[in-house]
């Protein structure tokens, strides 16, 4: 069964949240997957351009007052 | 069929793997064009690009080790980046190295002027390059200058 780990980027500039998820996608399992909490609009369109750059999964890209929950699956 | 730039392992009859390659070229003390270069650098290097970092002249004594006072800001942005929480351009680079294997270089020729051995330096930068050796990595790669 897949896992779900959220990383709080909240109050960083970019690239920060985008090497938050790196650094933990790394440490987690295929099929898992991350939510990145950001306050960075820039990130919230360059972790989907990265995801897809790369072949990971984007799951949903949602924001609610002013903070962009990311979800991303690991796929490889 | 010999090599293209840009492309490796472009051997006849195989299929070629292409790596775009991304060249940095890091000789700015200041606030702004380190955060930009390193911004440039981590980024590239864990969206699949080969990126090497060469560094001299006025940015070199921001990666030796010890008390270094803050680069200067330079312009606004760059009192706004240390006001605000951006990432440390200096944790940015190690990162570029850590999760997407860039190579950073320090100048041999910067290295030898600045006084200082390899001991001193930040431990994440590779070997000291001369800029001849910088230049036949370059071949065929973005090449970007801050």
């Amino acid at each position: 069964m897949s896992e779900r780990k959220t990383i709080d980027a909240r109050g960083t500039y970019c690239p920060g949240p985008l090497m938050e998820l790196i650094a933990n996608l790394k440490l987690i399992d295929v099929g898992d997957e991350l939510e990145v909490l950001s306050t960075d609009k820039g990130s919230a369109s360059d972790i989907p351009e990265w995801i897809d750059k790369v072949g990971h999964e984007m799951v949903s890209s949602t924001e609610e007052g002013g903070v962009w929950h990311i979800v991303v699956r690991k796929t490889k | 069929m010999p090599n293209r730039p840009g492309v490796i392992g472009a051997v006849s009859g195989e299929e070629a793997e292409i790596v775009s390659k991304v060249c940095i070229v890091l000789t700015s003390g200041s606030r702004e064009k380190l955060q930009f270069a390193a911004m440039m650098a981590s980024v590239a290097a864990v969206s699949t690009y080969d990126v090497t970092v060469f560094i001299s002249m006025n940015a070199l004594p921001y990666f030796v080790e010890g008390d270094t006072a803050p680069a200067p800001a330079e312009g606004e942005m760059g009192k706004l980046i240390e006001e605000k929480n951006a990432p440390e351009f200096l944790d940015l680079l190690e990162q570029a190295v850590e999760l997407g294997e860039a190579k950073i270089h320090p100048c041999s020729m910067a290295v030898d002027i600045l006084g200082v051995s390899e001991d001193e330096l930040k431990p994440f930068l590779a070997e000291p390059m001369g800029l001849t050796k910088f230049l036949s990595l370059a071949e065929g790669g973005q090449c970007w200058s801050f």
